[in-house]
Formats: C-alpha cells, structure tokens, sequence
C-alpha cells in the first residue's frame, strides 16, 4: 500500500523533479543572447551601482566593500527569488494538478532547486570579485558552499508556508513583496551589522538571514571556518522553518486543488 | 484486504464548500471575516461509497450526468482527496481520464513522451525501454521532433493514449468518453486494452451507457446523486439501471 503525497512518493517522481528544473532554467536562458552571462552579470553591476553609491557618498568605511556587498547580496537574492517563486508555484501549476495526480510538493521544490542553479553562477560572479579585489580564497571557502544548504533549507521552508496561503489569498504576493524590502533592511547586506545601533540588535539576532550571510562571509571574506555556535544557528533556523513548512503544507495540500 | 483486491474504496464521501462569494485576496477575507459574511454552501458530491475491484476484474460505474461519476475517477486517480473515507490500491494506476497531461506545446513530441511520463511517475529508464513501443503504437514516427504545438488534437491523444498505456498497469481507469482519433486508432485503442486485461489488469470503467458496460464489465455500481444505489452482477445491474431511468 502507497501513501499518496508521501516522502517515497516524491522520490519516486523525482524524474519529474529534474525536468521541471531543467525546463526552468532552459526557459530563462532561451531568449537572451548572453544567456547564462546574465546570472553573472546581475550580481556584478548591482554590486557596481551599490559600491559607487555607499562608499563614495556614504563613505562607509568597510574593508574591501566589493566583495562584501556582491556576497551579501547573493546570498539574500537566493533567499528571495527561491521564496517569491515557490509562493506563486502551487497555483501556476494548477493545469497539470486538475488533471493527474503528482506530489504537490513538488512545485515548490522545483523553484528552489532552479534559484540554486541561478545563484550558483552567481557565486562565480563572487569568485571574480574576490580575486580582483585581491581577496585570498581558501579552503575555508567551502564552509561557505554550506551557506548555500542553510539558505536553501530555510527558504523550502519558508515557501511552503508561502504557496499553501497564497492559493487562497492571492494578494499575500504584494504583501510578500514589501516585506522582503523591509527583510533585506533588517539583514547586514549592504551595510556594516556594527553600524546598527543596540537597541535595533534584536532585529539582527532574530533574523535568520543575518546568520546565514555571517556565515556566508566568514569562510569567503575572512578565511575563517565559520564557528560551531553559528553552524548552530544556521542549523537550528532552517531545519525548524522547514519543519513548520512542512507541516503547513500537508495540513493545506488536499485543499489547493479546490481553489486553483 | 486480500491480496487479491486491487482496488479497495471505503466509505468515500466528498464535500464541496461553495463559498457565496469567492474570496480570493486577503483584504476581502478580513473585511468578510470581520463583517461575518463568510458563509458555505455544501454539496456532497459523493456520499459513502464502497466497493472493491478484484484482479482481472471488469468494473463498470453507471450513472447519470451529475451522478459522481467524474468526482469518483477524480479520486480514484488521486487528483482530490476525499473528504472522508480512503481509496486503497494495490499497484499502480493508470488514468486514461486527461490524455496527455503535462504536455508543453513547446517542447517536441520527443520530449513530451519524458515529461508526460515523468509526470505519470515513471522513470526516464523505464521510458528509454518504451520509447520505440510508445511511437510506434502512436503513428508520429515522422513527427518525433516536432513541437506539439503544431499537431492536431487527433495526434495529441494518440500520442496522450500511447504512453499512458505503455507500462503494464495492475487497474486501468477508462472513462467512456474517451475518444482517440479516428475510427482505426479506435479499434487499435480497444485490442490494446482488450490485450491488457488479458495480461490480468483490472479496468474501471465509467459511463452512462448500459450497451457498453454490459458487454464489458462483470460487476459495478449504479451512482445516484453520490449514493450507490445498486451494486452486483452486470446483468442484474443493467435492468435494475433500464427500469430505473426509462
């Protein structure tokens, strides 16, 4: 006896999984002469415009800006392009949900696997900054291939808590819009966490993105293996968002199918 | 459950909640929900059905437009959940409900046969080892690497047809109104799911034509608004069906 929607289930249309990201990724690249040089780009004149902007004008006086910005960045745009998509993928793919039965968590997961493959040419990007800058990369750069795991957990988590509510109230993507600025403000992507001032600190130490751009930093910017606390952290937030995520969505699942 | 049950539904009911007014963003829903204006209307689509299909077995669901029918193959391919009750299946299901569901009308018939399985849940090994079969029982060998935009809705469900009915299924959903193409392919459709049932699939099949289900079937169930109303033998169903509607 197989229990529909299951986790074997899943694994069993997993096929399924790799052509949906495939055709994802295909699609972005199929129309745009430079193709997969734009998930390069993006990142680099975001950085550029960024770096112009605060040290010149701010004068925000952070070693090696550059880098800190583009890493930053790359990380918290992996968080939001993965959850944006994954919100609005249940009810996209309603077509093929009214006419045969697939595991629904396969929608979701299918943008995230995609946002990872965009923001692994962004790292590249990343890579090109760090060595212009002069920005040594060592073994300690693969702690930081481990903030890629964190962040692609937590926003799993998150999305799926996402698409179960917006396949019945649409406009949680406006809302989802408005508060990712307000999220990227609260996350030291652009400006130095010390510059917070104490009484705002709690914001950092409750934003889950904080670690895991700290994280991300500490093996690329300062050839640090990142510590244990932080690992903690990082792994505490993403597997407890994930848990809660799943359990939103299998509460929700069986209901999608009568609002799409 | 026996072993030799495939298909085991118990107690199925399925509730439908009409809202009044559909509610689809978040400020209508607060504004309702404040005001207290959110009300339902229910529809029990189906009502405490069961039966059970042995293996081999010919199971014919009779009933009249509106009877449940489509909400019971919904549920039985496992595209809505029912509300109460629970579908058992031993072995897996095809539906040949929605032919070709998952095409991309981008994508070629060559990769359309890949997605379409996948999302039947088949693995890209298993269709390597059906490709030629499933082509050659469509008909499109010359159109393999055309986008199926292009093809006409005749060659979207042989081809739709062709995979489905490519891997050997234990149960076989076939809804009457299955039509595939012309008048040939018909017949080729029927010798294929004739030569199944001899390899020991059960199929379920739907329709309100007694004709049909009396030549076919061995056992089935007369749907009536979501209840069943007659369950047994074909034959003793078809006159209880006959006297009832006529």
């Amino acid at each position: 006896m197989r229990k529909k929607d299951g986790i074997i289930d899943l694994w069993k249309y997993k096929d399924l999984l790799w052509l949906l990201v495939a055709k994802d990724v295909k699609v972005k690249y199929k129309r745009s002469i430079m193709g997969v040089l734009w998930s390069l780009l993006n990142p680099l004149l975001t950085m550029l415009i960024l770096t112009i902007v605060f040290k010149e004008l701010f004068r925000f006086n952070i070693e090696n800006f550059a880098a800190y910005v583009i890493s930053g960045q790359v990380i918290f745009t992996f968080f939001s392009e993965a959850t944006s998509l994954a919100m609005t993928s249940i009810y996209t793919s309603g077509q093929i949900m009214k006419k045969v039965y697939v595991p629904k968590a396969i929608f979701p997961i299918s943008k995230i696997l995609y946002s990872m493959v965009n923001t692994l040419f962004s790292i590249i990007a990343v890579l090109i900054v760090c060595l212009l800058t002069g920005v040594p990369i060592t073994s300690a750069f693969f702690g930081s291939i481990l903030t890629i795991a964190y962040v692609m957990i937590f926003s799993l988590g998150v999305g799926l808590i996402l698409c179960s509510i917006a396949v019945f109230l649409r406009d949680i993507e406006h809302i989802y819009g408005v508060l990712l600025t307000a999220w990227m403000y609260a996350t030291p992507v652009i400006y130095p966490a010390e510059i917070m001032p104490d009484r705002f600190l709690f914001v950092l130490y409750c934003n889950p993105l904080y670690y895991f751009v700290t994280h991300f930093r500490e093996g690329l910017l300062y050839q640090h293996i990142p510590s244990i606390e932080l690992n903690l952290y990082c792994l505490v937030y993403s597997l407890v968002t994930l848990i809660v995520g799943v359990y939103v969505f299998n509460r929700q699942r069986n209901r999608f199918i009568l609002y799409i | 459950m026996t072993s030799d049950v495939v298909v085991s539904v118990n107690d199925v009911s399925m509730r439908f909640l009409q809202p009044s007014e559909r509610i689809t963003t978040f400020k209508e829903y607060v504004i309702k929900r404040i005001k207290r204006r959110i009300s339902y209307t229910e529809f029990w689509a189906l009502s405490n059905v069961s039966f059970q299909v042995c293996r081999g077995e010919l199971f014919g669901v009779l009933g009249l437009n509106g009877a449940g029918k489509s909400t019971l193959l919904k549920i039985l391919s496992g595209v809505l959940a029912p509300t109460t009750g629970s579908v058992e299946s031993n072995g897996t299901i095809a539906p040949l409900i929605e032919l070709g569901a998952g095409f991309d009308p981008e994508l070629t018939a060559r990769e359309n046969i890949y997605l379409n399985g996948a999302t039947l849940g088949y693995s890209r090994k298993e269709m390597n080892a059906r490709f030629d079969e499933i082509v050659a029982f469509s008909e499109l060998e010359e159109f393999i690497d055309v986008p199926i935009k292009n093809f006409s809705s005749g060659m979207y469900a042989r081809l739709g047809f062709s995979i489905a009915t490519s891997v050997n299924p234990e149960i076989l959903i076939v809804d009457e109104v299955l039509s595939v193409g012309d008048f040939m392919f018909q017949q080729k459709c029927e010798n294929k799911i004739r030569q199944m049932i001899d390899n020991g699939t059960s199929v379920i099949l739907v329709s309100h034509s007694i004709e049909q289900v009396r030549s076919l079937c061995s056992k089935g169930i007369v749907l009536e608004r979501g209840r069943v109303v007659k369950s047994g033998e074909i034959n003793e169903l078809c006159d209880f069906y006959y006297a009832r509607y006529s």
